[in-house]
């Protein structure tokens, strides 16, 4: 990701600068999609369920006469849901919202940090701008013109999209630092990855990826002959290990 | 001396992934401390030591495996417990109570010029309407509707009996949403360098003048007041506010600081735009007030006086920060 889109960099008294990629307006676009959707879904959910228990029958039509009971229960909420879906999600959420996390992105300040109420609310606010004339085209435009990928919100807010890099994602492979070896560091994070994996996959995927690997590290020295799975773990533990191929 | 220096390379590599053990200690930590979960002051102190390590390691691994699995973990623990140590856990009850105590009075503070210019166009903007309508009537076309004016000529204000056709309930919600999307519009067309804030401004100031010079030709001018008090205080009040936000981003983009046009922008929009918060609660009072006092008959003059002003005295102590109790503030101010 950082090849591809800016980070933000922020200064830090380490000396060490914090590195935070940049989403795009791709990632941001995807993410606002799903969020659409899940809105959409829920307030139509809302809708569905409430005034078919309101009538007490399979009927959705409102009563002839505007009723406050009605207008309280059944309409009302649907709207605050879509319209309020950004702003409490991000508040309660610091920052996220479910399609944000499922793309992997949040809103942060320019510090870093998870913003503030108001910083959030006048994102959202701006939503009125960025969504003129339809389908959210100075938004989408003005993402594409700057460089950070930025709509008016974001200006206005002094927030940014930034991919999330969650400490907590087990992505760590164990026992790397052992399987160093013959190979790089990357390399062998790959094979300890794959090996501490090995369990998990059907038996077609282990042996199509111990050759992919074998073939990118040991190239045409590769012993790719055929055999059953417990040969070619044992080569990718060769090739991992202190003693080499 | 190039297998040297790879050797060395790759000595110090292993070296630092068999540290992994410890970032996971150490973000294990830091996601306990940013959740709030844990208060244990010695997890505080170590978030400080873990801090520099996670630096350190992270600028060994930038330089010895930069395209490393290693290196992205390193970079994701760092960033978390930098956004820790330097933002604290996140009490979005404290954070919420911080900004209507401090943050929202603080911000109307700096707009008090902004709200006097704004409320002093509204005022011109109403006087202008009045005397537009007063001086030619059929100028009322450009700022009513049809239904309106009709009721007004057959010598009814339009409010009348308006509970019979819609319940307070959705009236209320109806002009609530109303008056927060005017508000916010107020507020965001300040992006076009103000005129946009100027144009809703002088536009409502226009139609309130107007309405009133037209119901006045028609003898429904003190009808319309009686209507009108309860809520209007505030509403009215809250116009400018938000105007007022607005003209600050307009006045922002129009004459930027030192710091260049954007950063004058972003500035102004996030000093003035806490307010926002304020005004769309005002407004949902405002609203309730409107569906389910201002149309009812039963409600007499000084009832709606008293609501009026009591509901525009408790906006004041709320925008200068007095509604708040002492205590409530301090624990804001201490989280």
């Amino acid at each position: 990701v950082s090849e591809v889109v800016p980070d933000l960099l922020i200064d830090s008294v380490t000396g060490i600068e914090v590195s935070l990629p940049l989403a795009g307006p791709g990632a941001r676009a995807y993410a606002y999609l799903i969020d659409w959707t899940l809105k959409v879904v829920l307030a139509l959910s809302w809708y569905v369920v409430a005034a078919i228990l309101y009538n007490g029958r399979l009927s959705l039509a409102a009563p002839l006469t505007s009723e406050g009971r009605w207008f309280g229960l059944v309409v009302l909420p649907p709207l605050a849901i879509y319209f309020l879906y950004h702003l409490v999600l991000e508040l309660a959420m610091r920052g996220r919202t479910p399609g944000k996390r499922s793309v992997g992105i949040r809103v942060v300040t320019r510090d870093g940090g998870p913003p503030g109420p108001g910083a959030l609310l006048v994102r959202n606010v701006f939503r009125l701008i960025d969504s003129l004339p339809a389908f959210y085209g100075v938004g989408l435009t003005l993402m594409v013109l700057t460089r950070e990928g930025l709509r008016c919100g974001d200006m206005a807010a002094g927030t940014l999209l930034v991919y999330e890099r969650t400490g907590a994602d087990p992505e760590l492979p164990q026992d790397a630092a052992q399987r160093l070896g013959t190979l790089d560091p990357s390399g062998a994070e790959i094979v300890a990855d794959l090996l501490q994996r090995w369990p998990t996959l059907v038996p077609e995927a282990r042996v199509g990826l111990a050759r992919k690997v074998l073939q990118r590290y040991l190239g045409a020295a590769a012993d790719l002959s055929d055999g059953d799975e417990l040969t070619w773990r044992a080569r990718l533990e060769r090739l991992a290990g202190r003693g080499g191929p | 001396v190039s297998t040297d220096t790879a050797a060395r390379r790759k000595a110090l590599a292993a070296a630092l992934m068999a540290r992994a053990g410890v970032w996971q200690q150490a973000a294990a930590r830091t996601a306990r401390l940013a959740s709030a979960r844990t208060d244990d002051a010695t997890d505080a102190v170590r978030l400080a030591d873990d801090y520099r390590l996670l630096a350190h390691d992270l600028a060994r691994a930038r330089a010895l495996m930069p395209a490393s699995r290693s290196r992205e973990y390193l970079e994701s623990a760092y960033a978390r417990a930098h956004a820790t140590l330097h933002h604290g856990a996140w009490r979005l009850g404290s954070t919420l109570l911080r900004l209507f105590s401090e943050e929202i009075p603080a911000a109307v503070r700096w707009l008090r010029p902004y709200i006097v210019w704004s409320t002093l166009i509204f005022i011109l903007a109403a006087l202008a309407g009045y005397a537009l309508v007063h001086r030619y009537p059929d100028l009322i076309a450009l700022f009513a509707g049809p239904d309106l004016i009709a009721s007004v000529e057959k010598g009814k204000l339009w409010t009348e009996g308006l509970l019979n056709v819609v319940p307070s309930s959705v009236l209320s919600v109806q002009i609530l949403a109303n008056n927060i999307v005017v508000s916010l519009f107020a507020y965001c067309l300040g992006f076009l360098f103000g005129l946009g804030t100027l144009y809703i401004l002088g536009l409502n100031g226009l139609m309130l003048g107007a309405i009133f010079a037209f119901t006045g030709e028609h003898g429904l001018a003190g009808a319309l007041f009686n209507f009108v008090v309860a809520h209007g205080c505030v509403e009215l009040s809250v116009m400018c506010l938000s105007g007022a936000a607005g003209a600050a981003v307009g006045e922002a983009l129009v004459r930027p600081g030192s710091g260049g046009r954007l950063e004058s922008f972003r500035a102004a929009a996030l000093r003035s735009g806490t307010v926002l918060l304020a005004c769309a609660a005002l407004l949902v009072g405002a609203g309730l007030i409107e569906g389910f006092v201002s149309p009812d008959p039963r409600f007499p003059l000084a009832t709606r006086v008293i609501v009026g002003v009591g509901y525009w005295c408790l906006m004041l102590a709320l925008l200068s920060g007095r509604l708040l109790p002492r205590r409530a503030r301090a624990a804001a101010a201490t989280a």
